[in-house]
């Protein structure tokens, strides 16, 4: 059971990492055919560093995760608190499913809903809206109910009695709220924000349908690069990307050296 | 919600390698080397202090003009740099999308590149202003044989920027004789090695040429006959492509393609076993035009603009990255492109610039270019390209999957109904 | 003090609920009404009965096919892979569980990308094969290549969720069945599967839903004669024929029949987990 479990799990990783580490090796060729290797060069990733448009796509995604991470943040935390506030509960279910479409929905139906929204809205207006706002209000969109659900399980483990006690010491409600309740919800914002920022650097399908010529982001711009010709640097892209990935990892993988600590984390 | 508990741990890592890549990028990109670039000094005359400052929309094709990419001259710079009149250059993808885009009258360009046919629509529909030729003198460089086309009769409203053909493009190593019919392209032998248009208009003009109907018949029927054929030869077909036709053409996955003349010769460049061939059923001959629309706000600079294209030596630049027939004469006669032309394949020319009286005696060239269609029929030929895309091939595969599936879901069934029996049978016991 | 806080509180939630019906309920609002009307917008059943008189109909049931069958070779190969997981060292695992997940951070595009190259008539196993004499076999453009490019993209989604459910199952549990005299086979069958469920159902949702709806893996992968759903809705959204209706008629039917699916998994799930454990 032990070795063939081993020899399964290799098998698999062969099957993950072949492709991965094929696109790596013709990185470094100095030819760009696919599957002749004509000698080692650094060429491509010269080419990758010259390449303006590869570099503009990457600067807009990340504003725009930066962006629309912070944004939905804000008004996804303050959504949790107002949903965990909600007495009814039929008015809270409610609120939860409308939470719960944009998760359950396929990308595709939300990216081509929300493109019809502003292709209306740009017809209404006679006004090119599809750019950057555009992209960034999709985001927003699709990373608010990770938020909420992140920030939500903290709410329910706080003592109730927190932010009571802040305002029997006679702070407004509105300190109470920073004061006590937001450090201890705070992990979850933190964990929210980050995934939010992270489902915008990687989301492509919305984003394609939400897109606009003057705005392209790194998903976007590889999706193109990828119809048209397809020139080593692209490889040369790949590879930057999965190695500065698996270094991170790698790093933070032997800092927590502890098992339990990784658990703990996974767990929280 | 595991979900969540997967991405959980992604969010870290890919925010501090967005970080990592960021700063890299941000190292080692140096700033881009100026190439040595000057226009002719009747451009370079001109007074164009009263538009600096401004800005103006271009909207052209992608990859259409040289941009600077692999130490070419940036035209929209060089632009920029003489006149002090910003470019904000944006792309489209086809005809009808650049069409639907102005239609929707969202943002004004000033300045658009679409192609004939619908430069004949968008005049009818009263969508271009009339040029004011007296700011764009460099009109002379413009060949006779590209004046008063069919959609432009008068030369008002529209100045032609690049012209082109369509031929067959394949491979000498998979293709045993040189093919000189579209017929090439549903030839059993090579089956599964044949590429073809992702484009309706394209495709259907292939199979008109084949059948010998007008491409421009607005006859349902007509376009109906067509499909067959395209129907017959998917049978044949690899994949069906756009751009994607360089990195298949020019890898060997596949024997024969129909594209454009002058993707041909950027193809030759990394793979010199292609070769090129007109057909001789006809094949479709277009020009890509600039023109003003009438939402335009910056008229002027944008036809200073266009005079900056057909500058002989920023057209020069456009044609040698661009790689398709210029209509400058400017350019055509200048020694350096025709040596340029023979550098990149010893029958560039013939290839770039064929003499359509040799290639189709007796036939009128007017046949040859696309028209504007009736919305009618162009709702037709979409219902019909639908159809030939979905419909599936005598050869397809897919019925494996109906099978897994349905064996799977037998399995399934099965087990269900075995659990349940084994349950009610232990209750009861 | 009480109702001060309430004020302030309910407001809270306001902006998003603003937000929510912007940009969540009109969005869709208006799936539905370019699906009922046709170019002019006068209100017609004609995208659908053009549907379900072409071959859409088709299409659908080759894009369910097609999630099914990838889904299920998903589940196969990952509870299997799950399984040997935990009974490795706990620190094996966690680099296990980073490698598994490293191709996953990489974008969808990129991966489909690789696996294309590899697949190429001219790619790399080609070029094995030729070498051992075994001649050109047609990889890339079948049926089976987009089937590989689903699991190859989705599988770690399908990994992770039972590896998460069972790695934190009770081993005591186990051992108990064991010391009372279960055999492995019934070990796995009568302790570990039921346990692992609530991670099944979560993968199969989290693998099903996209390949269901994907539009790149069969555009890059698939046969000439191949269209998913996805690319349906793509051309038919994208080729700007100037009408979004057909394209929204296709959107609304394709999510009605995810919520369905949805809803019977959930069904399933919660007759089999014996309640609760389903989040």
């Amino acid at each position: 059971m032990k070795i063939s479990g081993k020899i399964y799990i290799g098998i698999i990783f062969a099957m993950l990492y072949i492709p991965i580490l094929v696109i790596i090796f013709f990185s470094f060729n100095s030819s760009n055919s696919m599957a002749v290797f004509s000698g080692f060069s650094l060429k491509w990733y010269g080419e990758l560093f010259k390449n303006d448009k590869a570099i503009d796509a990457l600067v807009n995604s990340l504003m725009l995760a930066v962006s629309s991470s912070l944004i939905a943040t804000v008004l996804g935390t303050a959504a949790a608190v107002g949903i965990y506030n909600i007495k009814s509960k039929r008015a809270k279910t409610a609120v939860m499913t409308v939470t719960n479409i944009p998760m359950m929905n396929p990308d595709i139906v939300t990216g081509v809903s929300i493109m019809l929204l502003f292709a209306f809205a740009a017809t209404l207006l006679k006004l090119e809206i599809f750019g950057f706002f555009t992209m960034l209000i999709a985001h927003i969109t699709f990373n608010l109910p990770y938020v909420i659900l992140c920030v939500m399980p903290k709410l329910k483990q706080m003592d109730k009695n927190l932010p009571e006690a802040a305002m029997d010491l006679g702070c407004t409600p509105l300190q109470a709220f920073f004061k006590a309740e937001f450090f201890e919800i705070l992990p979850g914002i933190a964990t929210g924000m980050l995934m939010a920022f992270t489902l915008s650097l990687d989301d492509f399908v919305i984003s394609y349908f939400a897109a606009g010529e003057s705005f392209q982001t790194l998903p976007i711009y590889i999706y193109s690069m990828t119809k048209r010709r397809v020139l080593p640097d692209m490889n040369a892209l790949f590879s930057v990307i999965f190695i500065v990935i698996f270094a991170l990892l790698l790093i933070r993988n032997l800092m927590t050296k502890d098992s339990s600590n990784v658990k703990k984390a996974v767990n929280r | 919600m595991t979900l969540r508990l997967l991405l959980k741990k992604r969010s870290l890592s890919l925010f501090m390698a967005a970080v990592v890549i960021f700063s890299c990028l941000m190292l080692v990109s140096c700033p881009e080397e100026e190439v040595d670039f000057e226009v002719t000094s009747e451009t370079a005359a001109i007074d164009y202090s009263p538009y600096a400052g401004t800005t103006i929309n271009v909207y052209n094709w992608g990859e259409y003009i040289s941009d600077g990419s692999e130490g070419t001259v940036d035209v929209n710079k060089a632009f920029t740099k003489l006149t002090g009149i910003e470019v904000n250059y944006t792309n489209f993808s086809g005809n009808e999308d650049m069409y639907s885009k102005l239609k929707s009258g969202g943002i004004s360009y000033d300045v658009i590149i679409p192609s004939d046919y619908m430069i004949e629509r968008l005049i009818s529909e009263g969508m271009l202003l009339k040029l004011n030729f007296n700011n764009i003198p460099n009109y002379k460089y413009i060949s006779e044989e590209y004046r008063n086309l069919y959609f432009d009769s008068d030369n008002e409203y529209s100045v032609p920027y690049n012209v082109g053909m369509v031929g067959i493009i394949y491979n000498t190593e998979m293709v045993s004789s040189a093919p000189d019919s579209w017929s090439v392209l549903c030839d059993p032998a090579l089956s599964d090695k044949i590429l073809m248009f992702n484009n309706p208009r394209d495709a259907f003009a292939i199979a008109q040429f084949m059948l010998d109907i007008d491409i421009n018949t607005q006859n349902a029927d007509d376009w109906e006959k067509a499909k067959e054929w395209l129907m017959n030869q998917k049978n044949y077909v690899k994949s069906y492509v756009m751009d994607e036709v360089f990195n298949k053409m020019e890898s060997g996955s596949a024997a024969v393609a129909p594209y454009y003349a002058g993707d041909f010769l950027s193809m030759y460049q990394n793979n010199d076993d292609l070769a090129f061939v007109y057909p001789k059923e006809g094949t479709n001959i277009f020009v890509d035009s600039a023109c003003i629309p009438t939402s335009a706000k910056n008229k002027a600079a944008a036809e200073l603009y266009i005079n900056f294209l057909l500058d002989p030596n920023v057209a020069l630049q456009n044609a040698q990255t661009i790689c398709y027939a210029s209509p400058n004469t400017a350019v055509v006669e200048n020694e350096d492109y025709q040596n340029f032309l023979k550098e990149l394949h010893p029958e560039a020319n013939a290839i770039l610039y064929p003499s359509f009286e040799e290639l189709y005696p007796g036939k009128d060239v007017n046949d040859y270019y696309y028209r504007n269609l009736p919305q009618a029929t162009l709702d037709k030929i979409s219902t019909l390209w639908s159809e030939l895309k979905i419909a599936s091939t005598e050869n397809s595969d897919s019925y494996i999957i109906y099978i897994l599936c349905i064996t799977a879901v037998i399995l399934l069934a099965g087990v269900v109904v075995f659990l349940k029996v084994r349950k009610r049978r232990r209750i009861n016991a | 003090m009480k109702t001060k806080k309430s004020l302030l509180q309910r407001y809270a939630a306001s902006p998003y609920m603003v937000w929510s019906v912007l940009f969540v309920i009109a969005p869709l609002l208006f799936v539905i009404y370019y699906a009922f009307t046709d170019r002019n917008g006068t209100f017609s059943f004609n995208n659908f009965s053009r549907m379900f008189s072409g071959e859409t109909p088709k299409v659908f049931v080759i894009s369910l096919a097609f999630a099914f069958v990838s889904t299920l070779i998903c589940l196969i190969i990952a509870y299997p892979l799950a399984y040997s997981m935990i009974k490795t060292k706990k620190k094996t695992q966690n680099m296990l569980i980073m490698l598994f997940m490293l191709p996953m951070w990489m974008n969808f595009v990129l991966r489909t990308y690789a696996i294309s190259f590899l697949l190429e008539d001219r790619g790399l196993i080609n070029q094995l094969f030729t070498s051992i004499g075994l001649g050109q076999i047609k990889l890339i453009n079948t049926s089976g290549a987009v089937i590989f490019g689903m699991i190859y993209n989705f599988l770690p989604y399908m990994l992770l969720p039972i590896y998460s459910v069972m790695s934190k199952m009770d081993k005591s549990l186990i051992e108990a069945s064991e010391d009372l005299g279960c055999n492995r086979l019934h070990t796995l069958t009568k302790v570990i599967l039921p346990l692992s469920i609530p991670g099944i159902v979560s993968g199969i949702t989290m693998v099903f839903v996209p390949s269901v709806s994907t539009f790149y893996i069969s555009q890059k992968l698939g046969p000439s004669d191949f269209t998913l759903i996805g690319d349906e809705i793509e051309t038919e959204i994208k080729s700007a024929a100037g009408s979004y209706n057909y394209g929204s008629a296709i959107s609304f039917v394709l999510m009605i029949l995810i919520f369905i699916c949805l809803i019977v998994m959930n069904k399933f799930s919660d007759e089999d987990a014996q309640g609760g454990m389903l989040v």
